[in-house]
């Protein structure tokens, strides 16, 4: 399994398109943190005590889109291109054959190849996410403090466990289609579908199971809005986009769109508008991490099983 | 002479359609066997099996004394399995794919430097070790293939077509490969094939499969004497043929 991974990641290192791809991100990543630290000087104004000013360079939207965004709606692509053709290149190249006549087994196969590509995604994002700390450091002359050194480590775990979602599901596409022109325009069409049009979806549903009849009626409001939230959570972009913001916003105290506050809970919340400790904000996005880990292994188990079953024969 | 492949009734049915058919197939140690058949008779689905990379809808197979099946990595570590149209990274040198080929196997690096240097070698492709394969004529990339094999010390090489689309001088060179290696290294050779004379050239036994069954089996003499009564200046193709045309 490690020759085969290390034989991957020389190849992903060597290949032209991943030092494109690399440029790409880190030159939109670049702009984007630019643009942020810009804008925080407004959003800092209407702060009377500001705090984890650091975490805002990533989470400010500049004229476009914050980092994080980006990383969300990008980050899918980078994996996507490190895996579409991991299987069906060696179909392509009538190597199947002669590499599972190797003593090996056949996981190790498919296994080498996802170590080497994660691997390879965390190298990315561990580069980038160094890059733009560094230049955050001389733009902003803010040193950040020991919790939000924290908060940006679990976010780059969580973002490579995003990514390896969609390397994982980028192999199985690659087992399962012959044509490599196939396998990667059906991992795109996830991706779209599921950055894209997923909330859509999910309101529509949560339209037809649980109408809403009467706006004032606040239990068919809730009913509505948890079912279309729960069916929205199906897609991993949008579980990422919820961990990720209360992982890097430390005053986001809920997942949830929507919150029913009676006027005495209100008030006892305004009290309250510190950020939450680290372990609360963990504590936040949990359930969050574990469906995202839940989901990259379901498409590892059914890559398995088709890939043990599969003929080799390239004809 | 013991056996180094033998199978019993091995079957295998894609569907309704039977690609081999109760086969039982003997090839003994330190001969080469030839494997005839037109294209379709079910002898790379044959092969596929004895290297436990397509499971058998019945029957069973032994290969160096392991079930394929249930065991196959001691069989993928004693033999060279050539497939048909084999195939390499295009980007990486001659070189660079032996040596993915050794690390694969285990072959420690001191060794492997030495074992791919003699390989390559033997196959006559010294002098370009270390170019890209993309740019290799076909003739070259099947004896990379030999060498490929060879990395890895086989005591048996199983070849699907290995003259397929080689020219007269290539494919000449190919089967003396094949025999040297026979001969010098008492390596057990069975390759598949569907052009007669080269058969009839180097091998010492061969087997006919026609629809998926094995029709015949036997030393060349054995089969024109069952066939055709006589056995002088009987070749191959007027056996073949006459088995051809009853099944």
């Amino acid at each position: 399994m490690w020759t085969i991974c290390r034989k991957e990641l020389a190849d992903h290192f060597n290949s032209t398109r991943f030092l494109l791809l690399f440029c790409l991100v880190f030159m939109v990543a670049l702009v984007s943190t630019y643009m942020a630290v810009e804008n925080i000087h407004k959003v800092l104004e209407g702060r009377t005590r500001p705090s984890h000013v650091f975490l805002l360079m990533f989470t400010t939207p500049g004229r476009f889109f914050s980092l994080v965004e980006f990383v969300a709606f990008f980050g899918p692509l980078l994996g996507i291109i490190m895996g579409f053709d991991a299987i069906n290149r060696e179909r392509h190249l009538r190597t199947l054959g002669k590499l599972l006549s190797q003593p090996i087994y056949r996981d190790a196969v498919i296994n080498g190849k996802f170590l080497a590509g994660v691997i390879t995604v965390s190298i990315v994002l561990v580069s980038l996410l160094l890059l733009l700390c560094g230049m955050g450091l001389i733009a902003l002359g803010v040193v950040p403090g020991g919790e939000e050194i924290a908060r940006l480590g679990i976010y780059l775990i969580i973002s490579t466990a995003y990514l390896a979602f969609w390397l994982g599901l980028a192999i199985l596409f690659s087992i399962l289609f012959r044509s490599l022109a196939t396998s990667a325009l059906a991992s795109v069409a996830l991706w779209i579908f599921f950055s894209f049009f997923m909330g859509f979806v999910a309101n529509l549903t949560a339209d037809a199971i649980r109408p809403v009849y009467n706006r004032q009626d606040i239990v068919q409001v809730m009913a509505n809005e948890r079912l279309a939230h729960a069916l929205s959570l199906i897609s991993p972009a949008t579980l990422y986009a919820e961990a990720t913001t209360a992982i890097l916003d430390p005053f986001q105290r809920s997942t949830s769109r929507l919150l029913v506050v009676t006027p005495l809970e209100g008030l006892s919340l305004e009290r309250f508008q510190g950020p939450l400790p680290l372990d609360q904000s963990m504590f936040l996005v949990w359930p969050h991490v574990v469906l995202l880990i839940a989901l990259t292994l379901i498409c590892f188990g059914i890559s398995y099983v088709t890939f043990m079953r599969q003929e080799i024969r390239t004809v | 002479m013991a056996a180094i492949i033998e199978t019993r009734g091995l079957t295998r049915r894609y569907g309704r359609q039977t690609a081999v058919d109760r086969l039982d197939l003997e090839v003994r140690e330190g001969e080469i066997f030839g494997f005839l058949g037109p294209n379709g008779a079910g002898k790379t689905t044959t092969i596929l099996m004895l290297l436990g990379l397509t499971e058998p809808t019945a029957g069973s197979a032994r290969v160096l004394g392991h079930d394929p099946v249930l065991d196959p990595l001691p069989i993928k570590r004693q033999v060279g399995y050539l497939p048909e149209n084999v195939g390499f990274y295009d980007d990486l040198t001659a070189w660079e794919n032996l040596q993915y080929i050794a690390d694969l196997n285990r072959i420690p690096r001191s060794d492997a430097a030495r074992k791919i240097e003699s390989a390559l070698a033997t196959v006559g492709l010294s002098d370009v070790g270390d170019k890209p394969v993309g740019a290799f004529s076909r003739g070259m990339r099947q004896r990379l293939g030999i060498a490929e094999l060879l990395v890895k010390d086989p005591r048996l090489l199983i070849l699907d077509e290995p003259t397929l689309g080689l020219d007269p001088d290539g494919t000449l060179k190919m089967l003396d490969l094949i025999r040297d290696l026979n001969r010098s290294r008492g390596i057990t050779v069975m390759f598949s094939s569907h052009l007669l004379d080269q058969v009839q050239r180097i091998c010492h036994r061969v087997g006919i499969m026609i629809q998926g069954r094995l029709v015949a089996l036997g030393t060349l003499e054995e089969l024109a004497r069952r066939k055709l009564g006589d056995t002088a200046g009987s070749s191959l193709e007027e056996i073949y043929m006459r088995y051809f045309k009853e099944g």
